[in-house]
């Protein structure tokens, strides 16, 4: 269910845990899932289970608790934008109603093309850099501006 | 004084690579415990003359932190390390993390030598992964040093050190429910007691510091805790990280020394942005009380200071507003945040941010009722000490001060169906 590559990956971080508890590598074996598939399918959440040896209502509990898992498909490209008071503040509002312009569709929403998904966030810890976003969780663009964005966007093929 | 103890690498490029951190003198501090086998006690006694206060919000003092952990315990010992930094206004143990990865991660390694741990895990917050990737490879670059790991340093003992990534859970940062994320649940803090020190992670004996705690340990061990606390004031020693955000022209980290005033820090973070006025400062992260401009201009940047104007130091993070700011409109935003993030576990914080949010929102768009804010003060007055953890005093916190000094931009907002400071 999932590729060798990304079982290498899991088991890497099975290895930082005391052995019998498997169980910790949750959280990343999900998120690398995550990666691989785009998006975390009732399948996939309950391989990971499998995989890690534990009940599928405990990678269940986690793959719902954690806000950056998806539970149903994204884009090729999710952008997240953080809303919070700071980076409001720093101009957040304006990056959101350039981002919803350029793109055509709200919060929670995928252009018809299937390449891009809008969400809002909570704080990511970064807020000396903001307004922000993230593309697809792990890689984060600070300091937007409308000619940066441009540029975001279109260096995502 | 500026960046006397965390950032004084800074400057230097990739300040992140082993190379440049022990051309700096970094692991010196991790040499000399090793070389001159210093005895924990001793260790212990230089943080407690420090009077190094945790980092991650609450003030603790860390030596005696650390005085409670059970060292002589047979069996597994952790040493934990909170970078799980989301608390609104946050963004200094992220720059500890990128700049000067290896410094924490010595802070870390003497923490396990003093406390008798057999390993580490640092939690990092989610959406910096390109930080916990940093940390990762500076862990493999101290263990190819064998700075960690088997036999550290010839010396016999063996630590190693983890990063663990979160996934976007606010309440992770508080200490229990990390302690549950990284046994790979869901984040719920613990009923306390037993506190951590006798049944933390995997319930074994645990300490859990501040990234920028456990990375002020090396100074404090080369210099001596007096030295550290000179640079600070009595009962508040040390630099401070401060995070400064919101409406100022240079936000950033600006690390200095505790007890500076507010106003020099203001103006090290530009001013506030051109030609505008200051109107009030969160002070501390968004979980604390709000301070109007002319209470904050007389402050100092420390614990004692800031408790004293009725709020809190907390992690040192410091939003900025300016004239323009209309307090309804922020604590809207403020309260969703807490309503989102609540874990659900307490039925005070889980209704209770519901009910905040809900009632300031409504204040926002005009369909604010005449008992409303009677409402919001019973409604966080019933929050505040009922929960397991501080999320819920969070929550409640930033409503009661902002009904304390902006009470009439909330009556004007029920009242005129209008924002007092927009007009419209
Ligand atoms: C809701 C909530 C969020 C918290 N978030 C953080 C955090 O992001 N980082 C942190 O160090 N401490 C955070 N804390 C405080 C921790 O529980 C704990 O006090 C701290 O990590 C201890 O380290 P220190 O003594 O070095 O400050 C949070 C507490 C609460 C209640």
């Amino acid at each position: 269910m999932l590729s060798s590559e990304s079982l290498i990956q899991i088991d890497r971080e099975v290895a930082k845990y005391p052995p019998n508890n498997k169980q910790s590598a949750v959280m990343s074996a999900l998120r690398i899932a995550q990666i691989e598939k785009g998006w975390l399918a009732p399948e996939t959440i309950e391989f990971v289970a499998t995989y890690l040896e534990i009940p599928a209502i405990a990678a269940w509990e986690v793959a719902t608790f954690y806000n950056m898992y998806e539970l149903k498909p994204v884009g090729k490209y999710k952008l997240t934008v953080c809303t919070n008071l700071p980076c409001s503040l720093m101009g957040a509002q304006s990056v959101v109603e350039y981002l919803q312009d350029k793109l055509g569709i709200g919060f929670n929403e995928t252009t018809s093309d299937g390449k891009f998904t809008l969400k809002m966030s909570e704080c990511m810890g970064s807020c000396g850099e903001g307004p922000l976003l993230t593309i697809n969780n792990h890689k984060m663009r600070v300091q937007l501006t409308p000619a940066k964005i441009d540029e975001i966007l279109a260096g995502l093929e | 004084m500026a960046n006397e103890v965390i950032f004084h690498s800074i400057h230097l490029p990739e300040s992140w690579k082993l190379e440049n951190y022990l051309k700096t003198g970094g692991y010196d501090a991790l040499k000399k415990v090793i070389a001159e086998k210093i005895p924990a006690e001793e260790i212990i006694a230089q943080v407690k003359t420090s009077a190094l206060r945790g980092r991650g919000g609450a003030g603790f003092p860390t030596g005696l932190k650390w005085s409670f952990m059970p060292r002589q315990f047979p069996g597994d010992k952790y040493v934990v390390c909170n970078t799980d930094e989301g608390e609104p206004g946050t963004f200094k143990d992220k720059d500890i993390v990128r700049f000067n990865p290896h410094q924490l991660i010595e802070g870390m390694i003497i923490a396990g030598y003093t406390l008798g741990a057999t390993a580490g895990y640092n939690y990092i917050h989610g959406e910096i992964f390109e930080c916990y990737e940093r940390f990762e490879a500076a862990l493999d670059e101290a263990r190819a040093a064998n700075l960690l790991g088997k036999n550290i340093l010839g010396s016999g003992w063996d630590f190693d050190i983890h990063a663990h990534h979160g996934y976007g859970a606010y309440v992770c940062g508080e200490e229990t429910a990390l302690l549950e994320s990284i046994e790979g649940k869901k984040g719920q803090p613990r009923f306390k007691p037993p506190f951590p020190a006798s049944f933390g992670l995997y319930g074994k004996p645990t300490t859990i510091n501040n990234t920028e705690t456990l990375a002020s340990i090396p100074y404090i061990v080369k210099h001596g805790g007096q030295k550290f606390l000179e640079l600070g004031k009595p009962n508040n020693g040390g630099t401070k990280i401060f995070s400064v955000s919101g409406h100022v022209n240079k936000p950033g980290n600006y690390e200095i020394g505790m007890g500076t005033p507010f106003k020099d820090l203001l103006e090290m973070a530009g001013g506030v942005r051109d030609g505008h006025k200051l109107k009030a400062v969160i002070p501390g992260g968004s979980s604390v009380p709000v301070v109007p401009a002319e209470i904050m201009m007389d402050l100092t940047m420390d614990y004692d200071s800031i408790a004293k104007a009725g709020s809190m130091l907390g992690a040192g993070s410091v939003i900025v507003m300016d004239e323009t700011v209309c307090m309804v409109k922020a604590l809207e935003r403020l309260s969703y945040f807490y309503f989102e993030e609540s874990c659900g576990q307490c039925t005070p914080c889980r209704e209770g941010t519901g009910w905040l949010y809900r009632v300031v929102q409504r204040i926002e768009h005009g369909e604010g009722r005449q008992e409303d804010l009677d409402l919001l003060d019973s409604v966080a007055g019933n929050i505040m000490g009922r929960t397991i953890c501080a999320l819920g005093d969070a929550a409640a916190m930033p409503v009661q001060g902002m009904l304390k000094h902006y009470r009439d931009e909330f009556e004007y907002h029920s009242k005129h169906k209008k924002c007092m400071v927009s007009g419209v």
